[in-house]
């Protein structure tokens, strides 16, 4: 089991961002075992959640990264406190507006949502396995004291997750849509919310 | 048509939703203060203050602005109260320290400072570095950049204790 999780982590993370595509709960049902259907449907939200578009506002320090290459954010832009919103007079907003806004003059856009802000440093994921972010997303000390439906209702209706499959100019989506990563969500919570070891 | 205030005033412009601030300001306007850099958020050179806080006028559509407030390097001084002529303290400070040297970057060094003052009125030294740190200066005035903000604090909290 637990060389099978690694290899489906390692396919994960090694597919190309533009290639991958996200399949529903239902697909999962020809897992008989609960314990290993949950795990699967974890690994199939990791696609979401190891995505540029999510894990470059998620670091482990307090410099986010940009672009699908995951370069580190430039200017160099700190989180500053566990709001998240930027050091005094340098907040988020200075450069990401209400919405994304394309480039004028040159190619690209810079992406942008109210509220635009880094999460608290207790949920960085970069460099953390699928299963150790699957154990932080459960832990209430390390996941802004959700319970585990306000973290279906978080993946499946908040805006800034929601921002992930409309980056705007020069970004690739997340892959599938903010309503099937919600419904992963929730199967994985029906099964028993079991990590990926 | 968008309508905001400009340096308190108000206007009204009637361009494409999706034309940066800066054009605005700049073409439209003719507040040539505010200067184009980048064009791409990358220098802070086009900073700008709405709502009174820092903005980067070259990536902000005027289509998000109906309703805002905006201050540019001219209205700086006005909206903190100074008239006659008589300049913002983190204007007065950077003569002082004759922080500029080609001054190009400086009318958004200097409403980035005064974004950063506003929130922080006598910012540490990692507060200057973190609050200044998306405005690039080619000459590398940093330095007196730095004494200029430290001296700006020092006037306004000798102000406010008069």
């Amino acid at each position: 089991m637990r060389v099978t999780s690694l290899i489906i982590a390692a396919i994960v993370l090694a597919t190309p961002v533009a290639a991958q595509e996200l399949r529903g709960p239902d697909q999962f049902n020809s897992i008989e075992d609960q314990s290993e259907r949950s795990q699967a449907l974890f690994n199939e939200m990791a696609k979401v959640i190891t995505h540029p578009r999510c894990m470059n506002c998620h670091p482990v320090g307090d410099l986010p990264m940009q672009g699908d290459e995951m370069r580190p954010h430039n200017p160099p832009v700190v989180r500053w406190n566990e709001a998240g919103f930027g050091p005094p007079g340098l907040h988020c907003s200075s450069c990401h507006g209400t919405e994304n806004a394309d480039f004028v003059g040159s190619e690209g856009s810079i992406p942008g949502h109210q509220p635009w802000h880094l999460p608290p440093v207790s949920m960085g994921w970069i460099g953390l396995s699928v299963g150790e972010i699957c154990a932080q997303l459960k832990d209430p000390e390390r996941n802004g004291n959700r319970t585990l439906a306000e973290i279906e209702e978080h993946n499946a209706t908040d805006g800034l997750v929601g921002w992930a499959w409309n980056p705007g100019k020069g970004r690739t989506p997340a892959p599938g849509t903010q309503e099937v990563f919600g419904e992963l969500t929730k199967f994985w919570i029906e099964t028993g919310a079991v990590c990926p070891e | 048509m968008i309508k905001f205030t400009l340096n308190e005033r108000a206007v009204e412009v009637d361009v494409p939703g999706d034309t940066p601030l800066l054009w605005v300001l700049r073409d439209e306007l003719g507040l040539t203060g505010t200067k184009f850099g980048c064009g791409i958020a990358q220098c802070g050179a086009c900073t700008v203050h709405v709502g009174g806080q820092a903005r980067r006028s070259c990536v902000t559509p005027i289509s998000t602005l109906d309703g805002a407030a905006v201050i540019t390097i001219e209205g700086l001084a006005a909206s903190a109260g100074r008239d006659n002529g008589e300049l913002h303290p983190v204007q007065t400070a950077w003569i002082e320290a004759q922080a500029p040297q080609c001054g190009y970057c400086q009318s958004g060094q200097i409403m980035q400072a005064a974004a950063l003052l506003a929130e922080s009125p006598e910012p540490t030294d990692e507060e200057i570095s973190a609050g200044m740190a998306g405005n690039l200066c080619r000459c590398m005035a940093y330095v007196r950049i730095r004494q200029a903000i430290k001296l700006a604090a020092a006037s306004q909290s000798k102000g406010n204790k008069q």
